[in-house]
């Protein structure tokens, strides 16, 4: 389920002045989670392994709260990450069929990425486009009134 | 004083008190599940999460977890309305819907907590269906990790990481998929886990249990082409005596003897011998680094570290591997045993070494893994071959239809079975130095002891100092049990915070007479309390109790080996550490 990479000498650094800029205080783990989830998209072992030897605490603790929470991952967002509004007003015009299209077609399941690394797949929360239900988002760009047969010609537009 | 109802009876009780002690101190039993506390050693779990203890507190909307709830003046509190039982019943049938039902088959089937509820509230249907969770199962050399069968206590996560400051195991995911589990979920092989077994000892299903190698050894004994011998540590014969229904601390050294000679093994020896032969080697490696400092040596390692629990060797070799100089490089008694008899005895029989099995009887899983260590094999062939724990024992006297309350008191086969009370000790924390320093102080002294007892080295604080007379000369000791006590006792070494000539530690709290493989305390230590009174029980009763008078050792050292650390014994009796830190952690302390 984890990423193996080979961790260069400038993300160490880059991951000791993250827990540093916390004092590497053991009690900030969350925080120093976000910011390094910013730096590198995602939270691979070899970044876990680096943050609890900073804070001085078990890989295994690091690991407990990475896997508690869903907003951090383990797993790289692809390059156009897709992500599909499950609100109220998207839900009930019809997202669960449109994010099972987008499954289907890509191949994945939402908290996954393709394996060429080009797409990944997320849901959300609403965008506050309730107005465009429903709402699909490929990376900052919105599409509104999503029905399951455009769902190929957005993917088309990414594809490379 | 605080004035409460419980079940229509009134009780005063002190400011802080649970609700679940005030009720015990009226006969009052609440069931828990989660909750473990252990106040000797200060080790505690309750979350308040299995919510099996729940009571009805009059004038609260909520049932309130008994064993995490304080009394309060005029609490008036029900434990057994129909509220309260439904609830209790439903949160065991919640429980019980997500944990497999082989219990027919299940390693802890009559010692499991949770099979105990179920009998005692009369659950006969679950009637939640649904999924339940599949984990793969981990075999470890010592631990077999199981985690279907996890109720998330988090006992074990409490152990492993509060107590003794592992890290193993932590709590991972959420909701339905949550469990306890360790980094990356890979296998306990790739953990820092050092098998203490603690682990085991308070999970209170079947989700940790030892990695059985009963049926091997039951086979190998069968083989008449294997001359199968047995030794068995000094704790456990402080403790098999629980499984078949003698009181905590009834030693059972002779009907044990006895019950290996029937099983079949063709020599009973004892890891006593072992552990004098240990003492030997040590303590000449003590006075020879003491020697060489008196002379004006600063560079040598100091203190003197024990080395017989391998859970500690591998806590040191994860931790500390910097400090890889200052243990003792004499190997465990388990170990010296398998070596000797793989050499001294095999000669003496005339056999090769691959014609015998040597097994060893252990209140510890860590040995399994010790045994496993490549280091202690010679082509492949283990010095030790089976290392089994005192359940594992207890479950094989049953399956040879051994009664063993009506067996006979028999005592150990020569010549490995010659054990003074110096060995015996080794199975309780403070035991080892205490051995130590009845040979060590006779040797540097050329006096005999005016008192044998040590009583400054015993008792049960996790971290202890004393300082010994050594006919003028001051040795400064240090004891630690339990790893998180270890940890702190070495970094103030390290720290320059104290200085000692000399340590012991002991990875399990109490040491071995509450290793991970013993009967199962359920949270009550006077159990553990009960063992290590027998242990010096059994010293006390032996003729002999000091290690450099054994007999035995000093015929095989006449024999075979000459003198302590000669080149025959570093060769047999002696080893090195590793560093088992990670690529990414070795790389980041470069």
């Amino acid at each position: 389920m984890s990423v193996k990479i080979a961790l260069k000498e400038e993300h160490i650094k880059a991951i000791r002045d993250i827990c540093s800029s916390f004092n590497n205080d053991p009690g900030e783990l969350i925080n120093v989670l976000h910011k390094s989830q910013d730096h590198f998209g995602y939270l691979p072992a070899e970044v876990q392994e680096v943050i609890a030897h900073e804070l001085r605490i078990p890989v295994a603790k690091v690991f407990g709260v990475v896997t508690f929470y869903s907003f951090f991952t383990m797993i790289p967002k692809g390059k156009y990450p897709v992500s599909i509004c499950m609100g109220t007003a998207c839900y009930v015009r019809g997202a669960e069929k449109v994010l099972d299209e987008f499954k289907k077609q890509l191949g994945i399941k939402p908290g996954e990425t393709s394996e060429d690394g080009q797409f990944s797949l997320s849901s959300l929360r609403c965008v506050g486009a309730c107005g465009l239900a429903p709402v699909v988002m490929v990376g900052e760009k919105v599409y509104g009134r999503v029905s399951t047969e455009d769902v190929k010609k957005i993917i088309a537009e990414y594809k490379e | 004083m605080i004035k409460l109802t419980i079940d229509k009876k009134t009780i005063e009780v002190e400011k802080g008190t649970t609700i679940l002690k005030a009720a015990r101190q009226i006969g009052i039993e609440i069931p828990t599940l989660c909750y473990l506390e252990l106040e000797d050693l200060n080790i505690k779990n309750k979350p308040g999460g299995c919510r099996i203890c729940v009571v009805e507190v009059e004038g609260r909307r909520n049932l309130a977890p008994a064993c995490v709830t304080e009394c309060t003046e005029g609490m008036v509190v029900h434990t057994h309305n129909v509220r309260v039982l439904n609830a209790r019943r439903t949160v065991l049938e919640l429980i019980l819907s997500d944990h497999p039902f082989d219990c027919l088959v299940c390693a802890k089937s009559g010692n499991c907590d949770l099979q105990d509820l179920a009998i005692k509230m009369g659950v006969r249907e679950i009637p939640y269906d649904g999924e339940k969770s599949t984990f793969i199962k981990d075999f470890s050399p010592s631990i077999i990790r199981d985690i279907d069968k996890c109720i998330m206590c988090r006992r074990c996560e409490m152990m492993c990481n509060d107590f003794q400051t592992v890290g193993a195991l932590s709590a991972i995911n959420r909701g339905f998929d949550a469990v306890v589990s360790t980094a990356f979920e890979q296998l306990l092989e790739k953990s820092p886990c050092t098998y203490c077994g603690q682990c085991i000892a308070v999970c209170p299903v079947g989700a940790l249990t030892e990695n059985d190698h009963t049926g091997r050894v039951i086979r190998a004994i069968a083989d008449p082409r294997k001359k199968v011998i047995v030794q068995t540590a000094p704790a456990v014969r402080a403790a098999l005596g629980e499984e078949f229904g003698y009181e905590p601390g009834t030693l059972v050294t002779g009907k044990m003897a006895a019950a290996l000679r029937e099983i079949g093994f063709d020599y009973v020896f004892d890891t006593d011998w072992a552990a004098d032969l240990t003492i030997w080697e040590e303590g000449a490696e003590l006075l020879d680094r003491l020697t060489r400092f008196l002379n004006g040596d600063k560079d040598v390692p100091l203190p003197l570290m024990t080395s017989c629990c391998p859970a500690w060797v591998k806590f040191f070799e994860h931790h500390f591997p910097e400090m890889s100089k200052i243990p003792s490089t004499a190997k465990s008694p388990q170990q010296m045993f398998g070596a000797i008899a793989k050499s001294y005895f095999v000669e003496k029989l005339g056999i090769t070494r691959e014609e015998m099995v040597v097994v060893s009887i252990m209140p510890c899983v860590a040995k399994k893994y010790e045994s496993s260590r490549p280091e202690f094999a010679v082509d492949d062939n283990p010095d030790v071959d089976f290392a089994l724990t005192t359940r594992e024992l207890a479950a094989m006297i049953r399956q040879h239809n051994i009664d063993f309350r009506s067996l006979p008191e028999e005592d150990f086969d020569r010549p490995l079975g010659e054990s003074t009370g110096a060995g015996v000790i080794f199975g309780a924390t403070g035991g080892v130095i205490e051995a130590a320093c009845r040979t060590a102080y006779e040797v540097f002294t050329k006096k005999p002891l005016a008192k044998i007892d040590f009583e400054e080295l015993r008792g049960l604080e996790g971290i202890r100092s004393a300082s010994i007379d050594f006919d003028g000369l001051e040795i400064k000791i240090g004891i630690a049990h339990g790893l998180g006590n270890a940890r702190k006792l070495l970094e103030d070494i390290k720290a320059g915070r104290s200085e000692y000539h000399a340590i012991e530690i002991m990875a399990c709290p109490g040491g071995c007479i509450n290793g991970g493989g013993q009967p199962l305390h359920h949270g009550n230590f006077d159990v553990v309390k009960a063992r290590w009174k027998a242990i010096y029980e059994e010293d006390a009763n032996k003729p002999i109790r000091k290690s450099h008078e054994n007999p035995e050792v000093i015929r095989m050292y006449e024999e075979y080996l000459g003198e302590p650390m000669s080149e025959l014994s570093h060769k047999l009796l002696h080893t090195h550490y590793f560093d088992r830190r990670s690529d990414i952690v070795i790389d980041l302390e470069k």
